[in-house]
C-alpha cells in the first residue's frame, strides 16, 4: 500500500498587515505546514509504523520556499516528497481548486497510490474542496472530514468516522482507492526528532514542472479571478476596557457583579 | 441560462436550517439574474420536505426518492444529472460537512468551477462571490468570468426564507449507477455526551489556543470555581485532549446561548463563532487586537491573559 499525502505550505498573518494587488504583502506573512495536513501526515506515518502502508509520499504545489515545510514532513517520517511549481503558477492571481486538482491528478497517475490523505482545508484559503474534487477527478472514492481512521488493507476498505456538526459522527465504510480529508484532533502529531531532521536532508525531494507532468498551460485556464481583497468592516463595536492588567480585570469584575452573574 | 438551482440538506428526518437560508440566497440571486429558482431535495421523506421548502419565490422543487439519509455517491449523481438537465447559471449548495462531501465532486462532474464558503453573492452579468481568507482577517471577491459555477453557501449568513410559496413540485428520477456507490454509512454516534451540558449554562468561561499549555488550565479552573461559571473551550483544546468533547463550543461541538460568555485566548474562527454568537453578552480577552473575536464581542480586553486572569482571581478572592 502506498499513501500519497497532499501537503500545503500556508501563509499566516501576524499582527498588522497591508494589502496590495489583491494580496497580503509577503513581509507580513509567516509560512508554516498547514495544520490539517500535519494531522494527515501523522496519520499516514502511524499507518506505516503499524505495517498497513509501505510508503508515504508527500506532494506539494508550491515554490522553492515550501521546501522547508516539506522537509519537516520528511523529518517526521514521510519517505519522499514531490514538489510541483512553474512560472505559470507563480504569475497566477488565484490557484483555484480546479488548478490544484488538475495538477494533483497528474501526480496520482504517475504514483498510483492506494490511499490519499489531505487536510480538510487549508488555514489560509480555506477552500475545503480540493480533496473531494481530486477524488472525483481521479476516479477514487472519498470521505470528507474524517476524525477516525481504521484501515482494513485485506478488504481494501477504510473504516472512518466523519465529524458532522453538533457532536454527531457518521460511521462509514469507504472502498479504496480513496481520498480521505483529515480533520484536526484525529491523532497527536509528533515533533520531528533531531535524527529525523538530519535524515530528512537525505530523502528524495523531486521537483517537477507542468511540462514534466505533461500538463498543458491552457488546461489551467479557469474562469476565476480574485478581484478584491480588503479587511472586513467590523459588524459590532466592542467596548475595549483600557488600562493595565489590574485595571482591566477590575472593570471586568465590576461588570460581572453588576450583571449579577458573580456574587463574590 | 440564468436559473439558480439550490440543494436542500436534511439529517435524521429533519431539514437543516441551511436549507431555508440557501433559498434566501437563491432568491436574492434570481432578482438579479432574472431566472427561476429551482430547489432539489434528495432522499428521506421528500414529500414532507418539499411542502416545508415551498417558500416564497421558489419556482420549482425537484424531489429525488432514494434511500433515507445522505450518501455522497447518490447526491453527486442526482445533482449532477439534474444540473446537466437544467443548466443553471449558479448551483448553490450548503457549506456544511455533508455539502463539502459532494459539492466538489458535482462541480468536477459538471466541469464547472467551485467556490466555497460564500458569505455574499452579487450578479451583474457575471457572478461575484465574497468569501473570507486567513481565518477571517480578510475578505476577498472572486469573479466567475464565464459560464456556470458551483457555490457553497456559509450557514447562518442569510436569513431563513419565510412565507408560503406556490412551487411546482416535480419528481426527478436520476439514473443512479449503484455499482459506483462505494461508501456505506453504517451508523451515527453521539460523541459530546456526558454529565456537563454547557448549552444549559448561564455563564461560560471559555478557553482557546491562547492558553498555550495544558499546565495553564488549572488557572482557569480556579477562576471558574470562584465565579461559579462553567468551563468550555474552542476546538484546539479538545483536539489536544485537554478537555473532553462535551466542553467544545462551535460548529462541531455545542451551540451555546449564555447570559455571559467570556472568550479567553480564543481568536474567533468562524466555526467557533457559529456556536456562541447567540450569547447575550460576549467578552473577549486576547492579546491580538485584530483577532476576529473582537468583531462580535460586546466588551474586550486587549492584553496578556496570563496577566489579566491572576488579577481577576484576586478580585474574586482567589489566587
Amino acid at each position: 500500500m502506498k499513501a500519497l499525502i497532499t501537503v500545503k505550505e500556508i501563509a499566516e498573518v501576524a499582527g498588522d498587515f497591508k494589502i496590495s494587488n489583491n494580496a497580503i504583502a509577503p513581509t507580513y506573512l509567516d509560512y508554516d505546514l498547514n495544520e490539517w495536513d500535519n494531522y494527515a501526515v501523522e496519520e499516514a506515518i502511524q499507518a506505516k509504523e503499524n505495517g498497513l502502508i509501505n510508503e508515504v509520499v508527500t506532494v506539494t504545489i508550491g515554490p522553492k520556499r515550501a521546501e522547508e515545510t516539506i522537509r519537516m514532513a520528511l523529518a517526521k517520517g514521510a519517505d519522499r516528497a514531490i514538489r510541483i511549481w512553474d512560472d505559470t503558477l507563480d504569475e497566477a492571481n488565484l490557484l483555484s481548486v480546479d488548478t490544484k486538482t488538475t495538477i494533483l491528478s497528474a501526480v496520482i497517475e504517475d504514483e498510483d497510490p492506494n490511499l490519499i490523505l489531505s487536510g480538510v482545508q487549508s488555514g489560509d484559503e480555506a477552500n475545503g474542496a480540493t480533496g473531494v474534487a481530486l477524488a472525483k477527478k481521479a476516479g477514487f472514492e472519498w470521505a470528507a472530514v474524517v476524525n477516525k481512521l481504521d484501515l482494513d488493507v485485506n478488504e481494501g476498505v477504510a473504516h472512518v468516522h466523519r465529524e458532522l456538526e453538533g457532536g454527531v459522527e457518521e460511521v462509514t465504510d469507504v472502498e479504496m482507492p480513496a481520498v480521505l480529508t483529515i480533520q484536526t484532533g484525529i491523532n497527536e502529531p509528533r515533533y520531528a526528532s533531531l535524527l529525523g531532521i538530519r535524515q530528512a536532508q537525505q530523502k528524495p525531494l523531486n521537483v517537477q514542472t507542468l511540462d514534466d507532468l505533461s500538463i498543458d498551460e491552457t488546461a489551467l485556464d479557469f474562469p476565476l479571478a480574485r478581484t478584491a481583497m480588503y479587511e472586513p468592516a467590523t459588524e459590532a463595536e466592542a467596548t475595549i476596557w483600557e488600562g493595565d492588567a489590574e485595571e482591566t480585570a477590575g472593570k471586568l469584575a465590576n461588570f460581572l457583579r453588576e450583571k449579577g452573574v458573580v456574587e463574590a | 441560462m440564468s436559473d439558480v438551482l439550490a440543494i436542500a440538506e436534511h439529517r435524521d428526518g429533519t431539514l437543516r436550517d441551511v436549507s431555508c437560508e440557501i433559498i434566501t440566497a437563491g432568491r436574492e440571486l434570481i432578482a438579479e439574474t432574472g431566472g427561476d429558482l429551482h430547489l432539489a431535495v434528495i432522499s428521506g421523506d421528500i414529500d414532507s420536505f418539499a411542502r416545508d421548502l415551498d417558500r416564497e419565490s421558489v419556482d420549482v422543487i425537484h424531489t429525488v426518492a432514494y434511500g433515507k439519509e445522505f450518501n455522497h455517491d447518490v447526491y453527486t449523481q442526482a445533482v449532477g444529472q439534474l444540473a446537466a438537465d437544467l443548466e443553471p447559471q449558479v448551483l448553490l449548495l450548503p457549506n456544511t460537512v455533508n455539502g463539502l462531501d459532494y459539492a466538489p465532486a458535482v462541480a468536477t462532474v459538471l466541469d464547472i468551477p467551485i467556490i466555497t464558503d460564500a458569505v455574499d453573492l452579487s450578479y451583474d452579468g457575471n457572478l461575484t462571490v465574497t468569501r473570507e481568507e486567513y481565518g477571517g482577517k480578510v475578505e476577498t471577491m472572486i469573479d466567475v468570468e464565464a459560464g456556470a459555477a458551483a457555490i457553497t453557501v456559509r450557514p447562518t449568513e442569510w436569513p431563513q426564507a419565510a412565507g408560503t410559496g406556490d412551487a411546482d413540485i416535480r419528481t426527478f428520477e436520476p439514473d443512479i449507477d449503484e455499482s459506483t456507490i462505494k461508501s456505506t454509512v453504517t451508523k451515527f454516534e453521539e460523541v459530546a455526551g456526558g454529565e456537563v451540558d454547557i448549552s444549559e449554562a448561564d455563564f461560560l468561561i471559555s478557553i482557546g489556543r491562547g492558553i498555550e499549555e495544558e499546565e495553564n488550565i488549572p488557572l482557569i479552573e480556579e477562576l471558574v470555581d470562584v465565579t461559579g461559571a462553567t468551563l468550555s473551550s474552542s476546538r484546539p483544546i479538545v483536539d489536544n485532549g485537554w478537555l473532553p468533547k462535551n466542553r467544545q463550543v462551535g460548529q462541531s461541538g455545542k451551540v451555546v446561548t449564555p447570559e455571559v460568555y467570556i472568550a479567553i485566548g480564543i481568536s474567533g474562527a468562524v466555526q467557533h463563532v457559529a456556536g456562541m454568537k447567540g450569547s447575550e453578552t460576549i467578552i473577549a480577552i486576547n492579546n491580538d487586537p485584530n483577532a476576529p473575536i473582537f468583531d462580535i464581542a460586546d466588551y474586550g480586553i486587549v492584553g496578556d491573559l496570563f496577566e489579566v486572569i491572576p488579577e481577576l482571581l484576586e478580585e474574586f478572592g482567589g489566587g
